[in-house]
């Protein structure tokens, strides 16, 4: 090894630590970032990513059972699911491979390997670059794992965690999803739109549970309306584990329960982060409950040990992670004008069709902050974009505070949702007020334009609904 | 329809006074000139007269209001053929707002007093109001929605956002700095609509008052709200450097009392008068030192305004000398004497103490030695004198007694070099040592 000594190292070269990585080197601090499997971490290998390959396989092949409805013909539609699960997987491997370039191209020293802290000052790295590693600061970017519920453990034969749900061996006639927050729902959404008969079974009372309820409650109507079968405030209280098939047993609120035969299930009850294995102990950074303990920049209880993304602490999105990671290395830097990541500016979004995108208070958790509100409502039917594409179902929802016209909120469901919801959040990360957001121009025909539309019900000045 | 009479604006940058006194009550009639109400703005007591006659049908603002806003109706006017039933339903909403039919239809009747500061710049130009004054605030829209319903001044705030743009979390702390009875009220949700326009812009001054034995509060006057804020902004922003010389009064002592001698009655030269002559004098010679700074140039002033510090109740304020270089000693000992009263009687206008281009600020008479003054924003600088008193000198190598002055001259660096100051300290010592030069 050349060197072992650097400003910075980076654990983890996911989206977190990667861009952590590079925003260091622009800074001019000489970075390491230790990787123990593929560049980009799970979003882009195992998450995120090829997660989004395979729902843009499952909406062709949506489109073209609708193929009809748009005057075209597409005689019984198929799909190769190796075909299908190799086009995933090539989407990931570009990427990551385009990590790598990124990170030689900013003089990131790459290692890879296990990293182990030995004492706050120094991390020992078993594997291809072993060997004893310092840096002045080392930020923690190990992000985090699916959750394994007693009972629940996935056996990748017959109850799949996220990874094997993104490489079956062969399509499953009939599947239960435990969990319907964004990668049980998407899952769901893609096995259910490839033909699998698919339940969905919920803890709380409805799908989604971090959205608004109007939203997710829309989502779920379209959900079931389309064939999939939701239960919620429902839990699997049995698992019968056979050779090819399960039988989950399913207790619904009332205390009934029901017994459902499936050929396979997939546990999606939320992810934890990987605090182990990295010699924490040795240091005074505290864990509690699998989230190193950070302030508002990230430092942890160990002067010059850093943790971001995941594994410092939900929300877990990637989106975080990278902001966070940036934040952290500019303040280590010096950088001026630094301020901590507003988590109520942190959108959320979800591929499930329909597709969810949310930013910022929900109108529920609005108005238990004491807010009194003014919401906003435009549903899809009266956009003439959305009819023309044939996706007329949808709903775009505003929450500002009555009082300063401050956008507390912004729930969307519908197609494409996951590509409006920005507009909304420059709007409250500039803090724009309605009055701002009433002044902008929306091009027209656009999905869009309904983001105005909602904003202008708020005020009771909705134009085409 | 009755006529509303507005809380005037003394000056330009009034934006709220305290009623101190009605002269009439509901039923009076008043003619158009009487006085039927005074006001004290931060810098003085004023009257305000009526502009209509009528009969005053009532009156919205008690004495002693503290903190009215500029254009808020104070009281309505019952015009000839008006009786006590117009006043139901009257409109008493303040003309501030911009637009509204009332608003401007009341606004042609705002009380004359209004206009005055406006008049007296006509004739000669205001040195130099503040560029600042007129900058665009940066900041956020939300954060300009929670200032407007908060009454919270954008340009007290500093902004924390890209490129110093004033964002929420800015005027929040701004509010949570507020005194401590402000923060009270608004621990209750609903108080915190209660109206606030008034409000002052917080200062962000929360010291620790733990620990102090008891204590009377005085409340700040807007004088002394004006004079901390001034002078807290002076003393932060302007980068002060100073310069001492000492002067020998002998000689003016005696020219002092040889003229005095001979002037009429009424006529009593002060050392000060002489200072205040001196100190034009020596601008006229040192030009560059009648500076003003500003972002945008330096506003070297054309003509000598001698600001005078004056003690009086509760404060200070500081009349000016008008053109104080081409006046005479007598001239100027007169015209200082009246402000001086005027100002220890709180009846000062707006132009007698409004612009000047320079300060003096005199102790001496207090036995001070020497001090250091705040300079007194936009002006450049400020002469501070201290006493007259009989020192041990060396002259021509062999110890003297004479009476020895020391001076200290605060000076705005931006505006105003060490070197250009040193040279109008010296001309002002030797002005001063060599008083005949200053009575040709």
């Amino acid at each position: 090894m050349a060197d072992s000594n650097f400003d910075v190292i980076v654990i983890g070269a996911g989206p977190g630590g990667y861009v952590t990585a590079i925003r260091a080197a622009q800074l001019g601090l000489k970075t390491a970032v230790v990787e123990r499997e593929h560049l980009g971490g799970i979003c882009l290998n195992w998450g995120c990513i090829p997660t989004k390959a395979l729902l843009r396989s499952a909406e062709v092949y949506r489109n073209m059972h609708h193929a009809k409805e748009y005057g075209l013909s597409c005689e019984k539609p198929s799909f190769d699911l190796d075909a299908v699960i190799q086009r995933s997987r090539g989407v990931s491997k570009q990427l990551s491979g385009g990590v790598g370039h990124l990170l030689k191209k900013n003089k990131v020293t790459v290692i890879t390997g296990e990293a182990k802290f030995d004492g706050p000052k120094k991390i020992v790295v078993e594997g291809k670059d072993k060997g004893t590693y310092t840096a002045k600061n080392y930020i923690i970017a190990t992000g985090a794992r699916a959750r394994a519920l007693p009972g629940l453990e996935a056996d990748g034969k017959v109850v799949w965690d996220y990874k094997k749900a993104m490489t079956p061996d062969k399509m499953p006639k009939s599947l239960v999803v435990v969990g319907s927050g964004a990668i049980g729902i998407e899952f769901a959404s893609f096995y259910h739109t490839m033909g699998a008969d698919v339940t969905v079974v919920e803890i709380m009372p409805q799908i989604m549970p971090v959205e608004d309820k109007d939203v997710a409650g829309l989502a779920q109507k379209m959900m079931t309306k389309d064939g999939m079968k939701i239960l919620t405030e429902a839990k699997v209280a049995n698992l019968k584990r056979n050779a090819d098939n399960v039988v989950v047993t399913v207790e619904t609120k009332d205390g009934k329960k029901q017994e459902l035969t499936v050929d396979r299930v997939i546990s999606a009850v939320g992810v934890i982060g990987n605090t182990e294995g990295l010699g924490l102990e040795t240091t005074k950074v505290k864990i509690d409950r699998n989230v190193i303990g950070t302030d508002e920049f990230s430092a942890t209880a160990e002067p010059g040990i850093y943790a971001i993304g995941d594994v410092a602490g939900p929300p877990m999105l990637a989106h975080k992670a990278e902001h966070e990671g940036v934040i952290c290395i500019e303040k280590i830097a010096g950088v001026k004008g630094v301020h901590p990541l507003d988590p109520r500016k942190i959108p959320g979004c979800t591929y499930c069709h329909p597709q969810v995108a949310s930013v910022g208070l929900t109108e529920a958790k609005a108005k238990e902050a004491g807010y009194e509100v003014k919401v906003g409502k435009f549903p899809f039917i009266g956009n003439g974009k959305a009819v023309a594409l044939g996706e007329a179902e949808g709903l775009v929802k505003t929450v500002f505070d009555a009082k300063t016209g401050e956008l507390l909120g912004a729930h969307m469901v519908g197609a494409e949702v996951t590509e409006l919801i920005q507009g909304f959040v420059v709007a409250m990360g500039l803090e724009t007020t309605e009055e701002d957001l009433m002044h902008t121009v929306f091009p027209h025909p656009t999905l869009s334009e309904m983001m105005h539309e909602s904003v202008l019900d708020a005020y009771g000045r909705a134009i085409h609904f | 329809m009755p006529v509303k009479v507005l809380m005037p604006a003394l000056s330009p940058t009034m934006t709220e006074g305290t009623l101190a006194k009605w002269h009439v009550k509901e039923g009076d009639t008043v003619e158009s000139g009487d006085v039927i109400a005074e006001i004290e703005t931060d810098k003085a007591t004023m009257e305000v007269e009526a502009v209509d006659e009528g009969k005053i049908g009532k009156i919205l603002v008690a004495e002693g209001s503290e903190g009215v806003a500029v254009n808020e109706v104070i009281a309505l006017l019952l015009e000839e053929d008006e009786d006590e039933s117009a006043l139901d339903g009257a409109d008493t909403s303040a003309a501030s707002t911009s637009g509204g039919d009332s608003a401007s239809a009341s606004e042609e009747k705002a009380p004359q007093a209004a206009e005055k500061p406006a008049a007296s710049g006509g004739d000669k130009p205001a040195p130099a109001a503040p560029v600042s004054g007129g900058e665009r605030i940066k900041a956020s829209p939300l954060a300009r929605r929670i200032a407007a319903n908060e009454g919270v001044e954008l340009s007290g705030v500093s902004g924390s956002g890209p490129r110093g743009r004033i964002v929420k979390r800015d005027v929040e702390a701004a509010l949570s700095s507020k005194p401590a009875e402000k923060s009270a009220a608004s621990g209750d949700a609903k108080s915190a609509d209660a109206p606030a326009a008034a409000a002052p812009a917080a200062s962000g001054w929360n010291p620790d008052l733990s620990g102090l034995p008891e204590y009377e509060e005085i409340p700040n006057s807007g004088m002394r709200k004006t004079i901390a804020r001034r002078l807290t902004e002076s003393k932060q922003q302007v980068p002060h450097f100073y310069l001492t010389v000492d002067c020998e009064l002998d000689n003016l002592l005696a020219t002092r009392k040889q003229l005095n001698e001979k002037a009429g009655e009424g006529v009593k030269i002060s050392v000060n008068d002489f200072i205040i002559r001196a100190v034009s004098l020596a601008l006229k010679k040192v030009p560059a030192a009648n500076s003003i700074w500003t972002d945008t140039a330096t506003l070297q002033c054309k003509q000598q305004d001698i600001s005078v510090a004056v003690a009086i109740e509760g404060g200070l304020i500081t009349p000016v000398v008008r053109d104080a270089g081409s006046k005479g000693l007598a001239e100027i000992s007169t015209e200082m004497k009246a402000l001086a009263g005027k100002a220890r009687d709180g009846k000062l206008m707006p132009e007698d103490y409004q612009g000047g281009t320079f300060s003096v600020s005199n102790l001496g008479m207090f036995g001070i030695k020497e001090f250091s003054a705040i300079i007194n924003p936009p002006q450049g600088c400020i002469l501070a004198v201290g006493a007259g008193e009989q020192r041990a000198v060396v002259k021509d190598g062999a110890l003297a007694i004479a009476t020895v002055m020391s001076c200290t001259l605060s000076v705005d660096h931006r505006a105003v070099d060490g070197a250009v100051g040193a040279q109008f300290m010296a001309e002002f010592k030797k002005l001063i040592e060599d008083p005949l030069s200053m009575l040709l």
